[in-house]
């Protein structure tokens, strides 16, 4: 898989739809990090109960990958959604109200943080049981072959799900019945605060390991934006042309705890510190700037504008109203 | 009217939906090839192909969620269990994402699926094979929940857990799939959340559901010797249930005796009865009875089965020495 180095080599004239495509990249990366450090502070405040997973760092993977999908694919997550949510272009305010548990939530306030959906965008929900949404991935992807959409669905998990019967139960589901599923591992080498090599055998990678079930795999650097679209666009490609699934992993870390209850005392001593040198929203904007894309006034732009996009939706989650009383028999059934 | 099986009836359900809607699909393990571990799918691969009849690996959990994926995506699946004891492997699926997913998602998605499973005991399948969870499932909001006790019932009952929009266990009573019954010939339907009075009556009021039913006729043979007249209630649904019935019988009656062929302890009768104390106090003249399954495992042994499982006998000694 490319690295920025070699995409900067490779790719030194720019058309002006690709600098916009490199530039949306960047939006919508500074979009999700700038919502995690706000939904952090509005925790602090007591403004968002509940858990809070934060997505800060691994940004990268979910931006890069959910660009190669067209409007007709699912995408399920697991609880650490926020960052596919706003990949996938689900309103701001409404994300950010509904980790406000109010009524202009997505979920009207009843799901919270780590079960964010927009059916109308096809985004499947953030799952909090960890590896529950494997199989729920596998029937999305029975109807998109059942009906002949094209579509295909992509299952997001972490490391940590793998050791879940329905992880190695949905891989050789999805094998069998040849469904269009691109799962996407994002391995940020902790579940919660066990890292891999106390909890898995077999090592720190897991793409080799899916030979057993028959599907092609591959790893990519999931620091890396232009690297993750790429392996995308092929595993994508792949799907779409074999009708099956197809496994990408990527390699990624979160520079923040588990939730905003973790003190983080598993980790390894300067971990974070090496892992930072990669942070997507450093290293991105670096390239763009050295590959002629933009300057810094024009990222400077972007950063002012998505800025107030956030506060703005802070300020949307605010001043929402909390859901009437009436509500709580709502929504539990289908008339 | 047409005499036909249980298990016939069920196949009707089945067969009718699918010939009607090319959304319904089937999935399970050896629903296909094999025909079904009860024969209620028996010729349906050849008839309505392989993508529509889907024998699934031994993946409970997985299989029951691929339903409920496929459910939010626009189809109808109908997924059989081989027990309802193996709803417990896919529990996580059935309760965590298939009950909860609409209410978290704000009503953005739904889930028309129907589990379908065989339950209970009294055929010495031993304490993994017996059990019946369709107990514990009524008490999740989000799904409903049946369980049929004749070949009309099951029809009728069936047609409309397809039709539903949500989840909806259809609990079958593994003792009752060679049960002959009479089936009307022309179209019905049965409302979930409807009991039944299968038998009308003044003395006391009986009320169970499944395989309990055959037990409450029988405890009324018994008792009607003696001049007690009994009103036989099927509960039919588990969730929702039917208040407005038994209330109204047990205001004629004023007696109430529950059944339950599942285990007594924590089982559905504790609330039916809890409720209709809350409810209906006023109108009874006496204990409510409550009987069920002895609160042990299942036994192997048939002696040590029959002993667990609730008889007429005992039933009708109860209401003998406590009602009467």
């Amino acid at each position: 898989m490319a690295t920025l180095k070699e995409e900067k080599n490779k790719r030194v004239k720019k058309t002006d739809q690709e600098k916009n495509e490199m530039l949306e990249l960047f939006r919508q990366m500074y979009l999700i990090r700038q919502f995690e450090l706000a939904c952090g502070e509005n925790y602090t405040k007591g403004n968002i109960r509940g858990f809070l997973h934060l997505y800060i760092g691994q940004e990268a993977t979910a931006v890069g990958s959910i660009s190669c999908l067209n409007d007709e694919d699912y995408i399920i997550t697991h609880y650490r959604d926020h960052g596919h949510a706003l990949a996938r272009g689900l309103d701001v305010n409404r994300s950010m109200a509904e980790l406000f548990g109010k009524k202009t939530g997505l979920s009207k306030g009843k799901g919270g943080s780590m079960h964010l959906f927009d059916s109308s965008k096809k985004f499947m929900g953030g799952h909090a049981i960890v590896g529950g949404q494997f199989p729920v991935a596998t029937g999305l992807a029975l109807a998109c072959q059942y009906k002949k959409t094209g579509g295909l669905v992509v299952c997001y998990f972490g490391d940590g799900s793998t050791n879940q019967g329905t992880y190695h139960e949905t891989l050789n589901l999805a094998s069998v019945w040849n469904l269009p599923i691109l799962f996407i591992l994002e391995n940020n080498k902790y579940g919660m605060g066990s890292a891999i090599d106390r909890v898995r055998a077999g090592g720190e990678d897991f793409y080799t390991g899916v030979d057993t079930y028959d599907i092609p795999a591959a790893q990519v650097n999931g620091m890396d934006v232009l690297a993750v679209k790429e392996a995308t666009e092929i595993a994508v490609k792949k799907v779409r042309q074999t009708g099956g699934p197809f496994y990408l992993e990527c390699k990624t870390f979160r520079f923040v705890g588990h939730s905003l209850a973790d003190g983080q005392k598993y980790r390894k001593n300067d971990e974070i510190t090496e892992w930072e040198k990669q942070d997507p929203l450093m290293k991105f904007p670096e390239w763009i700037k050295s590959a002629g894309i933009a300057t810094d006034k024009d990222l400077e732009k972007i950063k002012s504008e998505v800025n107030k996009i956030v506060e703005s939706s802070v300020e949307f989650a605010e001043s929402s109203d909390e859901p009437s009383k009436s509500e709580l028999n709502d929504d539990i059934y289908k008339k | 009217m047409t005499e036909i099986l249980m298990r016939e009836a069920i196949k009707k359900g089945l067969e009718e939906a699918l010939d009607k809607d090319s959304n319904v699909l089937i999935m399970g393990e050896d629903i296909g090839e094999y025909g079904g571990a009860y024969a209620v799918t028996d010729g349906f691969l050849s008839k309505f192909g392989p993508e529509r009849i889907k024998d699934t690996p031994i993946s409970e959990a997985t299989f029951i969620g691929t339903g409920i994926g496929a459910a939010a995506a626009g189809l109808r699946p109908i997924i059989e269990l081989m027990s309802i004891s193996f709803s417990l492997v896919g529990f996580d699926q059935i309760v965590n994402m298939a009950a909860n997913i609409r209410y978290m998602s704000g009503g953005q998605i739904d889930v028309p699926m129907v589990i379908r499973a065989p339950t209970g005991a009294g055929v010495q399948l031993a304490a993994t094979h017996s059990q019946s969870f369709e107990t514990w499932l009524a008490e999740v909001p989000g799904i409903f929940c049946v369980c049929p006790s004749n070949p009309k019932d099951a029809l009728g009952l069936l047609r409309t857990s397809i039709k539903n929009n949500n989840p909806v266990i259809f609990a079958e009573p593994a003792l009752l799939y060679g049960l002959k019954g009479e089936v009307p010939d022309e179209y019905y339907e049965i409302p979930l959340g409807s009991a039944s009075i299968n038998q009308e009556g003044n003395d006391i009021s009986l009320l169970s559901y499944g395989a309990g039913m055959s037990i409450l006729h029988e405890t009324s043979e018994i008792l009607s010797k003696k001049n007690i007249s009994c009103e036989i209630i099927d509960l039919r649904s588990l969730s929702p249930i039917d208040y407005t019935t038994i209330g109204e019988s047990v205001k004629k009656t004023n007696k109430l005796v529950a059944v339950d062929t599942a285990r007594k302890n924590g089982g559905i009768m504790a609330e039916v009865v809890a409720n209709v104390q809350e409810s209906f106090n006023d109108w009874l003249d006496g204990p409510i009875i409550r009987i069920g399954a002895n609160d042990v495992p299942w036994p192997y042994n048939k002696n040590l089965e029959a002993e667990a499982y609730p008889s007429s006998e005992k039933i009708a000694d109860s209401i003998l020495e406590k009602l009467i």
